[in-house]
């Protein structure tokens, strides 16, 4: 009868023990996790340089890396999308200095590279074994829909100090149970490097198929992933220098609109980066306002020292 | 049998203990929580006040601006040259039920570029803080609350700023721009500068809605004019009754647009003139006193004003205005130096070029109106070794 009540006690404490270490050991990694704002935390990341960075470095260097900055715009279309694809001509592609719309058929309407493939993923393979095909001496692409906007000046301020000769794939980093992934839909970066060994895997049936497995089937984003793994290269979040996220899934203005719920005294400043490269989902009409918000409205008397210039496309006029 | 027993209480004994601590901890963890997020609530407001207290110094029911936004890594030093040598009161339209919904939007964006911003509404709000100009709300008050807030302003602040602005609580102004236009006169010369409309008038007026500008000198003979019943309350279209007495009183209609002849003031937000093709039976094209632009050529690259911005746009336009840019993006309308600031300073153009050309390599096209700019290489040009970064 004694021992076992002792027995009960002991039994007891050593509960209460147990209890209080693992809730110990709980509040430190939910704490560590609330402390990187609540989402994913990113393993890996890419930063853009700082201007200090940027300072350090020769004019020599800065022309070589100038020259070598031209990005190859993938843009995946639909006859279905034609306002959208229209706009992405009339707008921010101008700034691509090479741009080249893939499409899963022809339209009479606009031009564009006929793919003649209704699956997105097998669609997406092709448009990237072309460019790679095509890339003549650009060393960085960029796919995107045409409902995407981005503003290529600060994409190429993002990778400006990174060797296109290693591999890199850029974006807005999402984790899906053990799969890191980029967002398609808030644009995809790769250097030269990422789509050649992607090219080379496509060939692999095992590793990377062309139809997906049947059973479950994968978004496109996705599979290029998993495809791009096999080759050792990882999804990585594109930020800014204060680490905050410069491709964005949404529209600017429902990202305005949280940012005023989440922080009303400081709702530009909480929102987005002053240097962001993309939004998704705007109107045909919201990306004219963008070209106009981006590429011309400022204040008079403000002047930022950019060690690098780049200038409007020829032919254009709301930019 | 009895080894059995106490193993069985000792586990028996180990989940009641477990057990009984986790429903304590939980219990603990849950009120402090909740201390937790009335402690934050209140450490908003008080955020809040005291960021307001580091922005403005409120006085006499008027806002004097104490730090105007700068950016990190930003040269400003011509809009600071400008926020000293241009000084503007802007004096918004508001009433007591548009204070939490519109003014406060205004008041946390645009107005933190103005040098002073007074609040007017019917009634007195010493938080706001708004003035109370003893009105009653409504349309038909406009013109009865304008007549007022400008005698306001002059009886309160005719020394303490050189251009008198009035905005309603969806209108959008930059600041910055409205500077550079005005930068171009003086406050003693009678005249004011808006959206300028046509009809019903000899030289055009103002649009209300697109904010319009009074010089110092335009203000007085304003006040005078009512003083001396030359004008009197006509209507209560504010904008139409404000233009006519600006005729009576001999104060200059000005021309607000661009060195390329494009609009600064806007009636509509950014979308509406950018791609909305209005129908040619809208007032709106018998109205606009120059032609009308649809597309790109509708809005100066230094516009000033948008109307009918809601909350949300307000913040945005900031966003737009004030934030977002495309890194080194060389903008093809170069806006020209205001004439007295020019023998003044270096061209701050002129070192912002040298840098460049330095950094990049590129041949100086100066500076000017639209530029023909080559898109494709342009030659390196050589260092020159004396240059030293500004």
């Amino acid at each position: 009868m004694l021992s076992e009540g002792g027995s009960f006690m002991k039994g007891m404490v050593l509960g209460g023990l147990f209890c209080l270490v693992l809730s110990l050991l709980g509040s430190f990694s939910p704490a560590t996790e609330s402390r990187t704002d609540g989402n994913d935390h990113h393993h890996h990341h890419v930063k853009a340089a700082s201007k200090d960075e940027l300072q350090q470095l020769s004019d020599s260097r800065l022309q070589e890396l100038n020259d070598q900055l031209q990005v190859y715009c993938v843009v995946m279309v639909q006859p279905k999308s034609l306002v959208y694809w229209a706009t992405a001509l009339d707008t921010w592609t101008k700034h691509c200095d090479k741009v080249e719309f893939y499409t899963s058929e022809a339209s009479k309407a606009l031009e564009a590279i006929d793919l003649n493939e209704k699956d997105d993923w097998a669609r997406l393979r092709k448009a990237l074994k072309h460019a790679y095909e095509n890339a003549g001496d650009i060393r960085w692409f960029f796919v995107a829909q045409p409902n995407t906007f981005a503003i290529i000046e600060n994409l190429k301020y993002l990778v400006l100090t990174k060797d296109p000769e290693q591999p890199f794939y850029l974006g807005k980093a999402v984790k899906s149970g053990e799969l890191e992934y980029v967002e398609l839909n808030s644009g995809i970066v790769l250097s030269y490097e990422a789509l050649k060994r992607l090219v080379n895997v496509f060939q692999d049936e095992d590793k990377c198929p062309e139809r997906g497995r049947q059973l479950w089937k994968l978004s496109d984003d996705k599979q290029l992933a998993v495809c791009l793994k096999f080759t050792g290269v990882f999804a990585e979040n594109g930020e800014d220098v204060h680490g905050k996220g410069l491709f964005n899934s949404k529209t600017v203005d429902s990202l305005i609109s949280e940012s005023m719920k989440q922080n009303p005294s400081n709702v530009v400043e909480g929102c987005c980066s002053d240097l962001a490269v993309t939004f998704s989902g705007l109107s045909a009409n919201q990306m004219q306002v963008m070209m106009f918000g981006v590429y011309r409205l400022r204040p008079y008397g403000h002047n930022f020292h950019d060690l690098l210039t780049f200038f409007p496309p020829k032919g254009s006029d709301n930019d | 049998m009895k080894a059995l027993g106490s193993r069985f209480s000792f586990y028996a004994g180990f989940v009641v203990g477990t057990f009984t601590l986790y429903v304590f901890l939980r219990q603990v963890w849950f009120e402090r929580s909740e201390q937790a997020e009335g402690y934050a609530k209140l450490g908003v407001q008080q955020q809040q006040l005291d960021e307001d207290q580091g922005i403005w110094k409120k006085e006499r029911s008027a806002l004097f601006n104490l730090d105007h936004p700068h950016h990190t890594g930003e040269d400003s030093h011509m809009a600071d040259e400008l926020y000293n040598k241009v000084r503007i009161l802007c004096w918004v339209m508001t009433g007591p039920k548009n204070l939490e919904t519109k003014a406060r939007h205004v008041k946390y964006t645009w107005s933190r570029h103005c040098n002073i911003v007074v609040f007017m509404s019917s009634v007195d709000d010493p938080d706001f803080p708004t003035v109370g100009l003893g009105t009653k709300e409504g349309r038909d008050q406009l013109y009865w609350k304008t007549i007022r807030a400008f005698h306001y302003a002059y009886e309160h602040h005719a020394n303490e700023a050189d251009w008198f602005l009035k905005a309603d609580d969806d209108t959008y102004v930059i600041v910055d721009n409205l500077r550079w236009i005005l930068a171009n006169h003086t406050p003693d010369e009678p005249i004011y500068f808006g959206r300028r409309f046509k009809p019903y008038t000899k030289q055009g007026y103002m649009s209300g809605g697109a904010g319009y500008v009074l010089s110092r000198e335009a203000l007085k003979r304003f006040v005078e004019g009512f003083k001396n019943k030359v004008c009197t309350h006509t209507s209560s279209v504010e904008d139409l009754a404000m233009g006519q007495c600006m005729e009576k009183v001999g104060v200059l209609a000005g021309d607000s647009r661009d060195t390329a002849q494009r609009e600064t003031f806007h009636p509509f937000v950014p979308e509406q003139h950018l791609t909305a093709k209005f129908p040619k039976s809208f007032w709106y094209w018998s109205y606009c006193y120059y032609p009308i632009s649809e597309g790109p050529n509708c809005c100066s690259d230094v516009s000033v004003s948008f109307h009918y911005v809601d909350a949300t746009g307000m913040y945005l336009l900031e966003y737009y205005a004030y934030h977002l840019r495309a890194f080194g993006y060389r903008y093809r309308y170069q806006p020209p130096t205001p004439k007295a600031y020019r023998a003044e300073l270096p061209n701050p153009w002129d070192s912002a070029e040298r840098l460049k050309e330095r950094a990049s390599g590129m041949k100086e096209s100066g500076a000017g109106d639209d530029s023909a700019q080559e898109a494709g290489p342009v030659p390196v040009a050589a260092k020159d070794p004396a240059e030293a970064p500004v």
